[in-house]
């Protein structure tokens, strides 16, 4: 229910604060998205751009926010948190992890197979 | 019966123990917020299939920014990202409107409730209208390309790289007859929408036009689409043509791998229903808000749950709109 309603007055504050945030980030992407950096999009890192993880690690970042902020999840209790965070966590992370490296696998067989895909 | 009680867990009065509520939550948020994570393993699953197919074309699949690049009022302009920029701006704005309506439901105010909720509405028809405006650029496509036989397809370029209209070089083909439809003759027998413009024609344009190239889906090391030289541009329209596609459905995509289009309208689609649902939900609960029911109540924490609701739905195109646009 009304979960403590002692947070009145930095409440709002606290909303835009967020909303400051989240333009902020969003701003940045579409910027690196535009402008496209040479160095970031052509450097790799565990098989993938530099570019690509500022994009990844920005979105957890504004997912974090959107969740803890706006769905009030840092007000709940700690074991609804845990519930639904670690549930999320751990079986999306295994979701992508095991169909990213399957379609990994068939790229390669179309590449590197004695068939070819494109006749 | 004595001996089926336990006598002692050593958790009594803690949090586990039993007769309280552990998570502190009323049961309507407790199970949005199952349905909540219910759907985020939906989504999950959607845009991970999204990924493997994208891995296992890794090396031909449509560029983003080529693909997105219309902005309302300013035809032709080459504007990649900034609509579906302006989209997000809306929909985390509606965020934020919903997230003060809730804040002044917890102070019973309202007034300003049905101001907020009023605003959150207003955002998220805004965004659904953006959207049926992106699936339109993306049916209707912009250049046309050719399909070839193993189902690749080949997209035009002048010498300087830039992207030509198919529709430009070649003439519209005489047609003798319509589409037969199955409504028409031969019952239950029909055929494929005869396309405006012919394959042949496109063939025979292009070979007397030497401008032109022709680009096909592969990426090369710097992650552009090959442009190939005159020469094997002809040989490969000659030998591979088969028809012409214009923009995109569920089958065929002048963009490239049809499995884009597919995911596109899929994933964004999936979305989009969520958004509508959001929307209608917001529009119950105003008009309840408005007559008061909240009020007399003594809570609004329907506004809340349905809140809940519509950030999830923000928190969901936040990620859509990484993988499709950005990455």
């Amino acid at each position: 229910m009304a979960h403590d309603t002692t947070h009145h007055g930095g409440a709002t504050k606290r909303i835009w604060q967020v909303f400051g945030i989240l333009s902020l980030l969003t701003i940045v992407e579409v910027v690196l998205g535009i402008i496209k950096p040479e160095f970031l999009v052509y450097t790799d890192f565990v098989a993938l751009s530099l570019l690509n993880w500022i994009f990844i690690i920005l979105t957890i970042v504004k997912a974090y926010y959107i969740t803890w902020a706006f769905m009030h999840m840092e007000h709940e209790s700690a074991g609804l948190r845990r519930t639904v965070v670690w549930t999320g966590v751990f079986l999306i992370s295994y979701l992508i992890a095991i169909l990213l490296i399957e379609g990994g696998y068939i790229n390669d067989v179309y590449t590197n197979g004695y068939i070819t895909w494109d006749f | 019966m004595d001996t089926t009680a336990v006598a002692q867990t050593g958790t009594e009065g803690k949090n586990w123990g039993g007769g309280n509520q552990p998570l502190k939550a009323s049961y309507g948020k407790l199970m949005m917020w199952f349905f909540i994570t219910s759907d985020a393993l939906t989504f999950s699953g959607f845009l991970a299939a999204y990924g493997f197919s994208r891995f296992k074309f890794i090396n031909e699949w449509p560029i983003a920014d080529e693909v997105f690049n219309h902005f309302p009022f300013m035809h032709g302009v080459d504007a990649p990202m900034y609509y579906v920029a302006l989209m997000t701006f809306i929909l985390i704005f509606s965020s934020v409107t919903m997230v003060l309506a809730v804040d002044a439901g917890h102070k019973m105010q309202k007034n300003k409730v049905v101001t907020y909720m009023a605003l959150t509405i207003l955002g998220g028809a805004i965004f659904l209208g953006s959207q049926a405006w992106e699936w339109k650029n993306f049916i209707k496509g912009e250049y046309g390309a050719v399909e070839t036989t193993s189902g690749k397809i080949l997209q035009f370029v002048n010498t300087e790289g830039k992207r030509v209209d198919l529709k430009e070089f070649t003439p519209v083909a005489e047609r003798t007859r319509t589409t037969h439809e199955a409504k028409n003759g031969l019952w239950y027998t029909s055929e494929k929408e005869l396309m405006a413009y012919d394959v042949e024609d496109v063939k025979s344009a292009f070979k007397a036009d030497s401008n032109l190239l022709v680009r096909t889906m592969d990426l090369n090391e710097r992650g552009e689409k090959t442009v190939l030289s005159r020469e094997e541009s002809i040989k490969i329209l000659d030998q591979t043509a088969k028809e012409v596609v214009l923009g995109a459905n569920l089958t065929q995509n002048e963009y490239g791998a049809p499995l884009f289009a597919d995911f596109f309208f899929f994933i964004t689609g999936f979305h989009g229903f969520h958004v509508l649902s959001g929307v209608l939900l917001l529009i119950i609960i105003f008009f309840n808000v408005l007559i008061g029911t909240y009020e007399k109540r003594g809570s609004y924490e329907m506004v809340e749950k349905v809140g809940l609701y519509w950030h999830f739905v923000d928190l969901v195109w936040v990620f859509v709109f990484t993988f499709f646009y950005l990455v």
